[in-house]
């Protein structure tokens, strides 16, 4: 006797549902595996990891939070991936719409202005949709992978935010950290209720999940746009080109990840810091893939994502545990979830020999 | 004179880690897969070799220590690219997220005091010539590795049947499987190979180029070791080239900060991404040049049908 593997006739529907349920499960079971060799208690640190959080208001209000921003920024990337375009750069995105919009919320004649809001959500958007634009340009053009090039400018807009931060930009009155000053009243998105900081931002990412979904599913363009991805040929041959999906999704791609940033800094942070993001333009591409590219898909990835980043800061506070956990967790739900998209396509058969 | 040799050592120095990082991913894409997670696994191999150090293991253990842990992560993405037909964008990011995490991970009781650094080696009788002995014949061991790699790698792509079957198969691994190549296999060993080579090039970064542990210390030279890869067109001469050239832009670069020129060092820091970048657009733009040594079947999932 022995296992084979066979194609399915045809992709199983029950296991599309399945696998990322089963992803997530033996993610679980890795976790308390790996717990319980560095002499915790499994049970007791899954439990502080993804139910205590959950378990109080000020946690629901934290983990609504930070899956605002990883569903937004999500959203966004998913219209380019479904397209082959892997703009794997929506953290400089997202850093340079923070930079954008504080710039407008510190520098802004009338702090006081109404208007204020507003304009920094469109400087947060335009700075993420032109940080986009340069590697679309490239890539529409040039022909340059857009992989490298979204990555470089990552790291070229955090040695700008830290230029900032530390020289002109830098809170005289700061001692010395190398951070803004806070922004005025009418620059911050105002918290539902005092006590918890979520706030009125997530109402975009509510927005931006409904604009996603009628693009993908209802609306020509996004169709054309998935068949240039799954295939290039076909898509020439109907008449749209390639560069316009490159355009297209990098640059939904940039504005997703600008709103975010600005939502960022003018929610919860009200400043500029080194520190703006934990990572959010990055688990935002798993946060894609666990959605399987699709709105609603999203939003149960980008819940569970922020989970993992609240657990990782739960056990860091009570157990004392790294706040790295938070990626290597994120890292082993991604490699179980691609593991276990191949049963979406394969079985494994017991074949007898014949005696 | 002096300057002079601090420049071109510097460089041939900083290059190292990329050449040992893009060569074995030149071999990887050559079988036509493409690991993304080179940043991981150099991470790996770095935290490794650091950790091995100070466990008081000897220098030439903590590099292959280095090794190991690059080929192990490695193996990770393998596992998802070659036997669950992963999408291997997809995968190579996993790995790039996952060995930054653990890196991190086991780097939190390293501290931060530098360790003893890898020692130069100063060949007898070479390395007193003048000019020439400071120039070619000061350097520590893995300078030396890191060149051999490369005639190693050249000999062994063009210059053996092995090596042309694996070419082949980055070319067609239908055909190959059909002549009765073990497709899948050849590429697992590719794939670990190139992952023990990020994790040399790791190893290099916390034992010998800067001797102490920083967390994300690779500051994206795994990135940059795949740019090197397109621009090199996936020939090895052109990658040792290229590991020079973005060593020298890192060496000018921290020259220009020590001579206190008069520009924000986060513009100096930011000058190796946007020289990739510049170059990057300058080799894409010839389609052709691109097309020539290009493995047809890169990143496309390849099963054998029973």
């Amino acid at each position: 006797m022995h296992f084979r593997i066979e194609q399915r006739p045809e992709p199983s529907a029950p296991m599309r549902v399945a696998a990322p349920v089963l992803a997530t499960a033996l993610t679980v079971i890795v976790g308390s595996i790996f717990f319980a060799s560095l002499g915790h208690d499994p049970l007791a640190t899954l439990y502080a990891f993804f139910i205590e959080p959950l378990s109080s208001m000020n946690g629901l209000s934290e983990w609504l939070l930070k899956a605002s921003p990883l569903i937004l920024i999500a959203c966004g990337l998913a219209i380019g991936f479904r397209a082959n375009v892997w703009n794997i750069g929506a953290e400089g995105q997202f850093t340079m719409g923070a930079i954008a919009a504080s710039g407008v919320g510190l520098f802004w004649p009338n702090p006081e202005s109404a208007l204020l809001l507003p304009l920094m959500f469109v400087a947060g958007m335009g700075a993420g949709m032109a940080w986009a634009a340069i590697p679309a340009f490239l890539r529409a053009r040039m022909n340059t992978n857009e992989i490298l090039v979204t990555l470089m400018m990552t790291y070229i807009a955090t040695l700008f935010l830290s230029y900032l931060v530390h020289g002109p930009w830098r809170d005289p009155a700061g001692f010395n950290y190398p951070q803004t000053a806070l922004l005025p009243t009418a620059a911050m998105l105002q918290s539902f209720d005092p006590a918890y900081r979520l706030n009125s931002s997530i109402f975009i990412t509510v927005v931006a999940v409904i604009a996603m979904w009628l693009f993908t599913d209802r609306s020509f363009l996004g169709y054309k746009m998935s068949v240039s991805g799954a295939a290039p040929l076909a898509a020439r041959y109907a008449g749209f080109r390639e560069s316009a999906a490159v355009w297209i999704g990098l640059l939904a791609g940039g504005a997703a990840a600008g709103i975010a940033g600005m939502a960022e800094a003018a929610g919860p942070l009200g400043q500029l810091s080194p520190q703006i993001s934990p990572g959010y333009g990055f688990a935002a591409i798993i946060v894609a893939f666990i959605g399987r590219l699709n709105a609603f898909g999203i939003v149960i990835g980008g819940l569970l994502m922020s989970l993992l980043f609240l657990g990782g800061e739960g056990v860091q506070m009570t157990l004392g545990l790294p706040s790295a956990l938070t990626r290597i967790f994120q890292g082993i739900l991604l490699f179980f979830l691609l593991a276990a998209d191949f049963f979406i396509f394969y079985r494994i058969r017991l074949v007898r020999e014949k005696a | 004179m002096d300057l002079f040799i601090a420049i071109f050592t510097g460089t041939i120095i900083a290059a190292t880690p990329l050449i040992f990082a893009a060569l074995g991913e030149l071999v990887v894409e050559k079988s036509g897969v493409l690991n993304l997670g080179i940043e991981g696994m150099m991470l790996m191999g770095a935290a490794l070799a650091f950790w091995a150090v100070t466990a008081g293991f000897s220098m030439p253990v903590a590099i292959l220590a280095g090794a190991l842990a690059g080929a192990a992560a490695s193996l990770l993405f393998g596992v998802l690219a070659l036997t669950f037909l992963t999408n291997q964008y997809a995968a190579g990011l996993a790995l790039a997220i996952f060995g930054s995490g653990v890196s991190a991970f086991l780097g939190r009781g390293f501290g931060s005091d530098p360790i003893e650094a890898l020692h130069r080696v100063n060949i007898p009788y070479l390395s007193d010539l003048p000019v020439i002995g400071p120039l070619l014949f000061r350097f520590d061991p893995m300078v030396y590795l890191a060149l051999l790699m490369f005639g190693a790698i050249s000999w062994f792509l063009y210059r053996t049947k092995a090596g042309l079957v694996l070419r082949t198969i980055g070319e067609s691994p239908q055909t190959s499987h059909a002549i009765g190549y073990p497709v899948i296999r050849i590429r697992y060993m590719a794939v670990l190979f190139g992952g023990a080579m990020a994790g040399l090039a790791g190893a290099y970064l916390s034992v010998a180029y800067t001797p102490l542990w920083v967390e994300n210390m690779t500051a994206g030279k795994g990135w940059i070791a795949l740019a090197l890869v397109v621009f090199a067109t996936w020939r090895p001469l052109r990658i040792l080239l290229g590991a020079w050239l973005f060593g020298g832009m890192t060496i000018l670069q921290l020259q220009g900060q020590a001579l206190g020129l008069n520009v924000p060092s986060e513009l100096l820091s930011a000058l190796p991404y946007l020289a990739t970048i510049v170059v990057l657009v300058l080799i894409s733009r010839n389609r052709q040049m691109l097309a020539l040594h290009f493995p047809a079947s890169l990143a496309k999932p390849f099963r054998p049908a029973n």
